[in-house]
């Protein structure tokens, strides 16, 4: 009760500072506050996933604390900027941020993946306060989230449309038909995040299906995509990449984050073994220190 | 009931009343795999080219698009042939439509064996049945023009998914004049005591037909059209197997999962009814025309009547 409440105070406090650079540090410590909540939880409930919940940690953060228009007391403000997170295993992340974000309870995290849950093992919208598509099937979010930037063109609204997809959305052929479907119709403020950590259920991307070039297919299917491929663990590249984003005015956008799934722990980076494997006693032992050592020089420097 | 009055392609009346419902549904939104001049969403396309939206063959990818839409406010009528939409987007139908709850309109061009010349690849069989299992969705089988329009209008004013099953061609005007289609409602056409021909879609016309030969033969049809697949009307199904105490289905679809499956789902629950089905008969098709192939495939005026004969043991 103590850690969710201080995590409360931090946040508002994030959310109202001025100064990029403070705020910068400071959402670069959130972000690793969330991730050893999200390793605190799943070792907790003995399920969920590890490995593209931490890789994706830091852009969700920055997204919430920084970039996103949202009104978490109001969480269908039809004026709202939406998030469709096609990689929808990595809900813990997710769920982490939406609450102390102020959308539910931070003690309802407790509950992740249980009986009578607002939080399902996959996001739901009809469940959870803020989370604008359920999802959870692989590859459907590039066409959703394609729907939602249309309507805001429909309706005259100026809201923003964010995807996030790993590899596993990229392997589905549906995204491809939706990459082509976005640039025949080029909707204003459709942005595609992609949290590329070259791993995947089964192994390396590179083994179980090669994606690249990535930025060339991207190219190729009309997109306009970041020449950089920014660090998305780190929170000062986060944020050049979304001073890029706002300069663009050819659509649909998209840019590609390196990052490591299973980010923060040294025998759960960089693998495939930790995707959906239960956090053990063992690991979990082995593991926390590691991410609190950085939380501890992350907190150092505010 | 009147005679049946003149045949409507019901596909031209589906693309009619997508036009005609413009203005009173300003948010509806229609979307098309690269059928439009088939499925005749042509027409609203060229009136309303800023609310229309052509994905190519991507069935997949337009269903889920649609759910997009539908979340912020839009009344987006998605429309291919029905096979495709509801095999290649089954995915989307059901993990982002249905699990969702979103008032997106699926219209399923071709069902049945309309597209008959096409062969077993354009011919949708098995619709229904992936239809109907599929949570928070409604199924509505329109039998004729009339309800083909009824139901647009209907679908769109639900605030959950909608499946509404077209026919590609002709079929004979029998509702013109009857009160309008309602969800969950099924239409009593004729009473009798001998047995009871629950019938949906395009077969409807067969069986008056064939109410009208068995009542020849003494044998009083209790025949009731069932337009909404799901939800089921319950009541006035049970009301009549119990007063009956035989069951006649009649579909345009395999035996499997369709009309006779939920009609007998309910009756084994609620009255146990002897029954027997007029459908295809678990196997592909082929091509020819449309009233012939329905024919070889066992959905005829001569199959309703033998059917209903053997049930009732005349």
């Amino acid at each position: 009760m103590n850690t969710a409440t201080k995590t409360r105070l931090q946040s508002a406090q994030v959310l109202a500072e001025k100064n990029r650079q403070k705020k910068t540090a400071m959402l670069q410590y959130l972000a690793q506050k969330f991730r050893v909540d999200v390793f605190d939880i799943l070792h907790e409930k003995g399920t969920g996933h590890w490995g593209g919940a931490s890789s994706v940690t830091e852009l969700l953060t920055t997204l919430y604390f920084d970039v996103m228009a949202v009104r978490p007391e109001e969480p269908r403000w039809p004026g709202r900027d939406r998030l469709v997170l096609s990689k929808g295993h990595a809900s813990a992340i997710l769920y982490t941020v939406l609450a102390n974000r102020g959308y539910f309870p931070v003690e309802e995290l407790k509950t992740f993946r249980q009986l009578n849950s607002r939080l399902q093992g996959h996001p739901c919208m009809n469940e959870t306060p803020g989370v604008d598509m359920s999802t959870g099937a692989l590859g459907h979010g590039m066409s959703v989230a394609l729907g939602m930037a249309l309507a805001a063109r429909l309706q005259r609204r100026n809201y923003w449309t964010y995807l996030i997809m790993g590899e596993g959305c990229l392997d589905e052929g549906q995204t491809w038909e939706g990459m082509m479907a976005a640039a025949k119709f080029k909707p204003e403020r459709l942005v595609a995040l992609i949290d590329y950590n070259g791993f995947q259920l089964d192994g390396p991307s590179n083994e179980i299906m090669p994606l690249a070039p990535l930025f060339e297919k991207f190219h190729a299917f009309g997109w306009n995509i970041s020449p950089t491929e920014w660090n998305g663990h780190s929170i000062r590249e986060i944020l050049k990449s979304f001073a890029w984003v706002q300069q663009q005015k050819e659509w649909p956008v998209a840019v590609i984050y390196r990052t490591h799934k299973g980010r923060g722990i040294s025998f759960t980076e960089d693998t495939h073994k930790f995707h959906g494997a239960l956090i053990d006693d063992q690991n979990y032992a082995n593991g926390r220190p590691q991410l609190m050592k950085t939380l501890e020089e992350l907190e150092a420097v505010l | 009931m009147n005679a049946p009055s003149k045949a409507i392609v019901m596909r031209d009346a589906f693309g009619q009343a997508l036009v005609s419902l413009a203005e009173e549904f300003p948010e509806m939104i229609v979307l098309d795999a690269d059928v439009s001049a088939s499925t005749k969403t042509a027409d609203f396309a060229k009136a309303h080219p800023d609310r229309f939206f052509n994905v190519g063959v991507a069935e997949a990818n337009m269903a889920d698009i649609a759910a997009g839409m539908a979340t912020c406010g839009l009344r987006p009528v998605v429309n291919t042939f029905s096979i495709f939409l509801t095999l290649k987007g089954a995915d989307q139908i059901r993990n982002t439509i249905c699990y969702n709850n979103l008032p997106v309109v699926l219209a399923g061009t071709y069902g049945g064996l309309s597209d008959s010349y096409d062969g077993a690849s354009h011919q949708s069989i098995l619709d229904m049945a992936i239809m109907r299992a599929l949570p928070n969705m409604v199924v509505i089988v329109p039998a004729d023009a009339v309800e083909a329009q009824q139901a647009l209008r209907l679908a769109l004013r639900r605030d959950g998914p909608t499946f509404i099953r077209i026919c590609r061609n002709e079929t004979p005007t029998l509702f013109a004049d009857a009160a309008p289609l309602e969800i969950g409602k099924l239409r009593k056409l004729r009473e009798g005591s001998d047995l009871t021909i629950g019938v949906t879609g395009v077969p409807t016309s067969m069986a008056l037909e064939a109410a009208e030969c068995l009542a020849v033969d003494g044998i009083g049809v209790d025949l009731l059209e069932i337009p909404t697949l799901k939800p089921m009307d319950v009541e006035a199904l049970v009301r009549s197997a119990a007063k009956t105490g035989k069951m006649l289905t009649v579909e345009e679809h395999n035996v499997y999962g369709g009309l006779g499956g939920a009609v007998a789902e309910v009756l084994a629950r609620h009255a146990p009814t002897k029954m027997d089905y007029v459908a295809i008969q678990d196997r592909f098709a082929e091509s020819g025309d449309y009233a012939s192939l329905l024919a070889k495939y066992g959905i005829s005026v001569q199959a309703i009547v033998e059917k209903a004969k053997g049930l009732v043991g005349k």
